[in-house]
């Protein structure tokens, strides 16, 4: 079965929304050389065309589960990136008021479940939002993503499992960055195709360039309509790169130069689907600047509203503790 | 309609059972998820029924995946749904602890409120059934321990009716432990026609005294109560206080019981060091430390871990005797 689309439109925002995740973080790890960002750092940047390609297919209603490594997906699923940059500088306007920082960016208003400081932690999160989406037969669609090196902690395979022996509405996408931290997959790992562990848990299992936006949003469309008309989970590995280090500050010891300039100059994901709508005759170079222009105002907007934001005060640090009881 | 002091007598689990039921009926957003908890009806024979009377859509069987299934109940929790996750042996929540440490206790706070977590873990304790070193601790002190977290042990039936219809209900992450040693003793527990919940926070006193205040926790009551008849017929009137939830702690009403009495002696089945009967002792202390006419006390489980072989696992478990020797010690000069 084929998957419709993407249409122009869809082109075009999916662009524009790759931009805002590379421009966001660019300006993230400049904000923290700076002072203003504090704390660990994880960009997504060079892995755009995975959390874009994927949400694609989603909408509000669907749930996303994240990683350390989150904005892209916060970014991908709508989040407000003023929001995202008041919590990176540890702001009460910030999505969690300040107290959760980049690890811990979460808006439910969009589906976007948080993303999470524990390596695999989604997994159960994602199982257990697509159960409740099964019990109440909503339609909705839970999207786990998660890294290479999640693959050996338990809760990928006990969730799983779960996941399909129950048909829960769920896609488990393994964004294979190839390190583990700073350990190369290869070193700590003999099964470097994750897309073939599917087999262990009876579901459908894909791989695809995860550099190439169009052929995430193929294999993302066949796995969220799967799961929508109640069939259950797809393992589906978005071969990627990330282009910086694990986190800002990275010395990246672990690989050469010549690698990342590589995977960055010949797999950029931008340059990729900007390069192809131009050939396609979607966008001319000059609309191409005009969008990534739009999104620089937006990310300067950003942090503006991040610096001129209160921080939370001492008032703030006993809320939140417990949910208040109700009957 | 029978009334309500004309109270049946259920068993620990048929009282749980009774308050999931319940809870079941009243609020279609709850669910019960576990191993061997819905064809089979539980180890704890907690489960029996549920499965026939609200179906496999709210009632599952799991594989033995503890970590798998607790971050299923917050992940069900967080997007609309009121889980009661069965973990067998409260020995398999260190399984869990991520989900439970991690995800469950800190997502409320860390998404600055965005989302509540309104889950259940159901799980037993306890040493006394020969079952040897990992199917006999008492953990609640780890749960207790972190922010965010509730914790229910209950002492009777009746508490255990009300204190679990009360964790169903609240919108935090609740660990409530059962204590299998007593899980088929029975109690009285009030007509179904009467509902009742058990507010968490607040401590029951199970006993008057004025000379001594024994604080127990889960089957540590039973103990305290039996102890408090021997020292009556000592002459010692022992005030015995279940706290019922260690988080939150009626703070007020055990110091309010150590103020009246000045003595207090602390029990509580997990291991003493580092326990709750330590944290229980550190508040009298200090709290009342110029009000007391000796030392506070406590009892937990030896610092072993739990044997097998009943000469040496009935060594571990405090019981009446020890309360009633450290008793005495504490009326001497």
């Amino acid at each position: 079965m084929g998957i419709k689309g993407p249409t122009t439109e869809q082109l075009l925002d999916m662009y524009a929304a790759m931009w805002r995740i590379r421009l966001f973080e660019e300006q993230a790890e400049y904000q923290s050389g700076q002072g203003k960002v504090l704390g660990a750092l994880h960009t997504y940047i060079g892995q755009e065309a995975v959390g874009v390609g994927i949400c694609a297919h989603l909408t509000d209603a669907d749930y996303i589960t994240s990683t350390h490594r989150g904005h892209g997906h916060c970014i991908s699923k709508g989040a407000d990136v003023r929001r995202m940059m008041a919590e990176l500088f540890g702001r009460v306007t910030g999505y969690c008021k300040g107290k959760g920082g980049s690890m811990h960016i979460a808006d439910f208003a969009v589906g976007m479940l948080g993303a999470n400081g524990i390596v695999a932690g989604g997994f159960g999160l994602a199982t257990g939002a697509g159960l409740a989406a099964q019990v109440r037969e909503s339609g909705q669609v839970a999207v786990c993503f998660f890294g290479d090196g999640a693959v050996n902690r338990g809760p990928f395979h006990e969730n799983i499992n779960l996941g399909a022996v129950w048909r829960l509405p769920v896609v488990y996408v393994c964004e294979n960055n190839q390190y583990a931290q700073w350990t190369p997959q290869e070193e700590i790992t003999l099964v470097t195709d994750v897309a073939s562990m599917s087999s262990a848990y009876g579901i459908p299992g894909a791989q695809v360039d995860g550099m190439d936006v169009l052929s995430v949003y193929q294999a993302a469309g066949e796995a969220v309509d799967r799961a929508r008309r109640g069939e259950g989970p797809t393992l589906l590995e978005c071969k990627t790169y990330r282009f910086h280090g694990h986190n800002f500050g990275d010395p990246q010891q672990y690989r050469t130069k010549e690698e990342i300039s590589d995977w960055s100059g010949q797999h950029d994901p931008i340059q990729g689907l900007g390069d192809h709508l131009q050939r396609e005759g979607v966008l001319t170079a000059e609309e191409a600047e005009s969008i990534r222009n739009s999104v620089q105002e937006e990310i300067a907007g950003a942090v503006r509203f991040a610096d001129e934001s209160p921080y939370p005060g001492p008032e703030e640090l006993t809320r939140d503790v417990f949910s208040t009881p109700v009957a | 309609m029978s009334s309500p002091t004309e109270a049946r007598q259920l068993t620990f689990s048929q009282a749980v059972n009774e308050a999931i039921r319940e809870e079941m009926d009243r609020d279609h957003r709850v669910v019960l998820f576990g191993e061997d908890v819905a064809a089979a009806g539980g180890v704890w024979k907690v489960t029996e029924g549920l499965l026939d009377r609200f179906g496999a859509e709210r009632v599952l069987d799991t594989p033995i995946s503890e970590a798998g299934i607790a971050g299923l109940g917050v992940g069900a929790a967080m997007t609309g749904l009121r889980p009661i996750v069965e973990i067998m042996f409260g020995d398999f929540l260190p399984l869990a602890s991520d989900q439970i440490v991690n995800q469950a206790a800190k997502t409320y706070y860390m998404s600055g409120g965005m989302t509540s977590v309104p889950m259940v873990f159901l799980t037993s304790m306890g040493a006394g059934r020969r079952l040897a070193a990992q199917h006999s601790q008492s953990l609640q002190a780890w749960f207790a321990h972190i922010p965010g977290l509730k914790v229910a042990l209950p002492s009777s039936p009746h508490d255990a009716k009300g204190l679990m219809k009360t964790a169903i209900r609240d919108e935090n992450p609740v660990i409530f432990l059962q204590d299998k040693v007593d899980i088929y003793q029975k109690g009285p527990v009030p007509d179904p026609s009467h509902e009742y919940t058990i507010p968490f926070g607040r401590a029951d006193v199970k006993r008057e005294g004025e000379d001594l205040t024994l604080i127990a926790t889960s089957s540590m009551v039973r103990q305290a109560l039996d102890a408090a008849s021997e020292l009556a017929a000592e002459g010692i009137e022992s005030e015995v206080i279940d706290p019922r939830t260690l988080a939150p702690l009626d703070e007020e009403t055990l110091l309010d019981s150590v103020r009246k009495t000045a003595r207090c002696l602390v029990i509580d089945e997990g291991y003493q060091r580092y326990g709750a009967g330590a944290e229980i002792a550190a508040l009298v202390g200090e709290n009342l430390f110029y009000d007391l006419e000796a030392p506070v006390r406590r009892l937990g489980a030896m610092d072993v871990p739990v044997p097998f072989s009943p000469t040496l696992e009935d060594l571990t478990i405090p019981g009446k005797e020890q309360i009633v020797e450290i008793a005495r010690q504490m009326f001497e000069d």
